[in-house]
């Protein structure tokens, strides 16, 4: 017996994005480091930032209003638009 | 669809569009069989004035094509006694000779094949407009499943379960589950985490059949959507975060009643379909609709089984209280769902006390252990009391409130014993919080009383939350849209 359905999906095809071109040095580029706002993220990318800083990048914080939701448009915005490259930081 | 077909005049009739090139290839051949009567119609599917003949109508609106499901054009048809006896695609000079019973098709210098174009009418963007306007009345694309296909099995395939068994949506149940609620098919109800997807009551109705929910629960499910897709209360943190939490929905109002749910004995376990079905819908719709899938988005530690869908009702008749949503400011006659960012039900058992302070004394101790003993105010809950403890409660005239802050009151601790460290253990509140006390759940919103469960029985059961206010979830309740 051949039965027919209707698709309970959003019937999307995920659109296909090439990745950001990598960047190949750190010398003269602004890194942004963001803190989704877990407890004691802050520790982590305070050691991130000087590693960073000690290879010649300039480093930008950032932190989410909340870890539980995804990052503002604004905050994503500015970031991308203010840095080369980002760091999204975990914790915990 | 059949029924439906418009009638075509008897003879051969044909399907083609400007924009083909096989079409534009063989117009000498269509003026041909214009000029002889061997054609009767030329339906063109995307400009009136192509080709220009006499016999050629305008089927820019793709309705024949769509109900005589052309596939490819060009297509010829023969008509007899007004319904098709047969059909040939593409361009082949020796098929079409054969099929219109003809030796001549007019000039002979023209290439003998051409495989044609797709027919407009199966253009993927235009399904869903054209299934409304002339097919089956829903938008959604059919999914045929093959003749040698278990339809249980080719649903599990394509991931849209949940890991038990779906009913089948098909167009026949996706209609009458449409036919539970006065909304539209087409209308947006909520914009479904995390891929951000415009939700439609018709994706709901869907899902809500695979759940094996009834027509009359399809209201139900559409607001507790509508709520749980606000940036309040947060689905895309519930789905995306490591703790083991969904939406928790109870509902309030004459509609518990007129649906069946159970508010009774054991209302949180399995027995009772609608209790069991709309909590799952909510999820597969989450699932299907949004792609909240486990080991996905939903990156949950250990889950719950409250995440296949965790929905009852409170015991409104048997309660010595208003009702939840009464106390909200809801008439009895409104029909509430209230979603709870929350784990599975733990029960609280306390059989020996009889006062009602040692019974709110006992009840804060077994709230207390939710989450972690040592972390307090971040995370709110509901208690549930059975029949047996509120009548405690009752016969000492306590009010619902007074219970609320009674226990409210019994849960405070001494931060001393909260702090990192504090009894062998590094988990608890950091060190700024010493010497002061703290009650587990915050005044003013931390604790939700229903009244649930049999009749027998000197227990009540918690639900633990996830982080409440808008660092997390906020718990919502909405009038049910019928």
């Amino acid at each position: 017996m051949t039965t027919s359905v209707l698709d309970p999906t959003d019937e999307q095809t995920p659109e296909h994005r090439e990745r950001a071109k990598r960047i190949s040095t750190l010398e003269g580029a602004t890194i942004g480091l963001l803190d989704i706002s877990k407890p004691r993220g802050d520790v982590f990318l305070d050691t991130v930032q000087s590693l960073l800083e000690q290879k010649g990048a300039t480093v930008v914080r950032y932190i989410k209003p909340t870890f539980t939701k995804p990052a503002p448009v604004d905050l994503r915005h500015e970031i991308s638009t203010t840095c080369d490259a980002v760091i999204e930081a975990l914790a915990d | 669809m059949g029924n439906n077909r418009p009638k075509l005049a008897n003879g051969f009739v044909a399907f083609v569009k400007k924009d083909c090139p096989t079409c534009e290839l063989i117009v000498p051949v269509l003026e041909h069989l214009t000029e002889s009567q061997v054609l009767r119609t030329i339906f063109t599917q995307d400009d009136p004035s192509f080709p220009n003949l006499p016999i050629t109508s305008d089927d820019t609106s793709l309705e024949v094509s769509f109900l005589h499901e052309i596939e490819t054009v060009p297509t010829l048809l023969k008509i007899q006694d007004g319904v098709e006896v047969d059909r040939t695609v593409g361009w082949s000079q020796e098929t079409w000779k054969a099929f219109l019973g003809i030796d001549n098709l007019g000039p002979g210098n023209i290439r003998p094949y051409s495989p044609g174009c797709g027919s407009l009418s199966v253009d993927p963007d235009l399904q869903g407009i054209l299934q409304k306007k002339y097919g089956s009345g829903v938008a959604s694309r059919e999914v045929v499943f093959a003749s040698a296909e278990d339809e249980f099995e080719a649903m599990y395939d394509r991931g849209w379960s949940d890991g038990l068994p779906l009913i089948p949506p098909t167009i026949e149940r996706v209609k009458a589950m449409l036919a539970g609620s006065e909304r539209r098919p087409d209308e947006v109800i909520a914009v479904v985490p995390p891929n951000l997807v415009d939700l439609t009551v018709e994706k709901v109705a869907i899902n809500a059949v695979m759940a094996g929910c009834k027509p009359e629960y399809l209201p139900v499910v559409i607001t507790a959507l509508e709520t749980a897709c606000t940036d309040q209360f947060n689905m895309h943190g519930l789905l995306a975060t490591t703790m083991p939490v969904g939406p928790v929905i109870f509902i309030n109002g004459p509609i518990r009643k007129s649906i069946g749910m159970n508010s009774g004995m054991n209302l949180l376990g399995q027995g009772n379909r609608a209790n069991s079905t709309i909590g799952r819908a909510v999820q597969l719709t989450i699932r299907n609709v949004g792609g909240g899938r486990p080991g996905e988005v939903d990156r949950a530690t250990h889950g719950s089984p409250a995440k296949y869908g965790l929905c009852f009702a409170e015991d409104e008749e048997g309660s010595p209280w208003p009702s939840y949503a009464q106390d909200l400011g809801f008439s009895a006659n409104q029909n509430t769902v209230t979603l709870f960012p929350g784990e599975g039900p733990r029960m609280i058992v306390d059989q020996l006390s009889r006062s009602p302070d040692e019974l709110a004394r006992s009840l804060a101790k077994g709230i207390i252990g939710n989450i972690h003993p040592k972390l307090v105010m971040g995370f709110d809950a509901i208690l549930i009391i059975g029949p047996e403890h509120a009548s405690r409660f009752a016969e000492a005239g306590w009010t619902k409130d007074q219970v609320n802050e009674e226990i409210i009151n019994h849960s405070i601790r001494e931060t001393d014993e909260l702090i990192r460290g504090a009894d062998g253990i590094s988990e608890g509140l950091p060190e700024v919080f010493a010497g002061s006390t703290l009650p587990k759940l915050r005044p003013g919103g931390g604790l939700i009383i229903l009244h649930g469960g049999g009749a027998a029985g000197l227990f009540s059961a918690t639900i633990g939350g996830w982080i409440t206010g808008d660092k997390g979830s906020i718990y919502q309740t909405r009038e049910i849209t019928l």
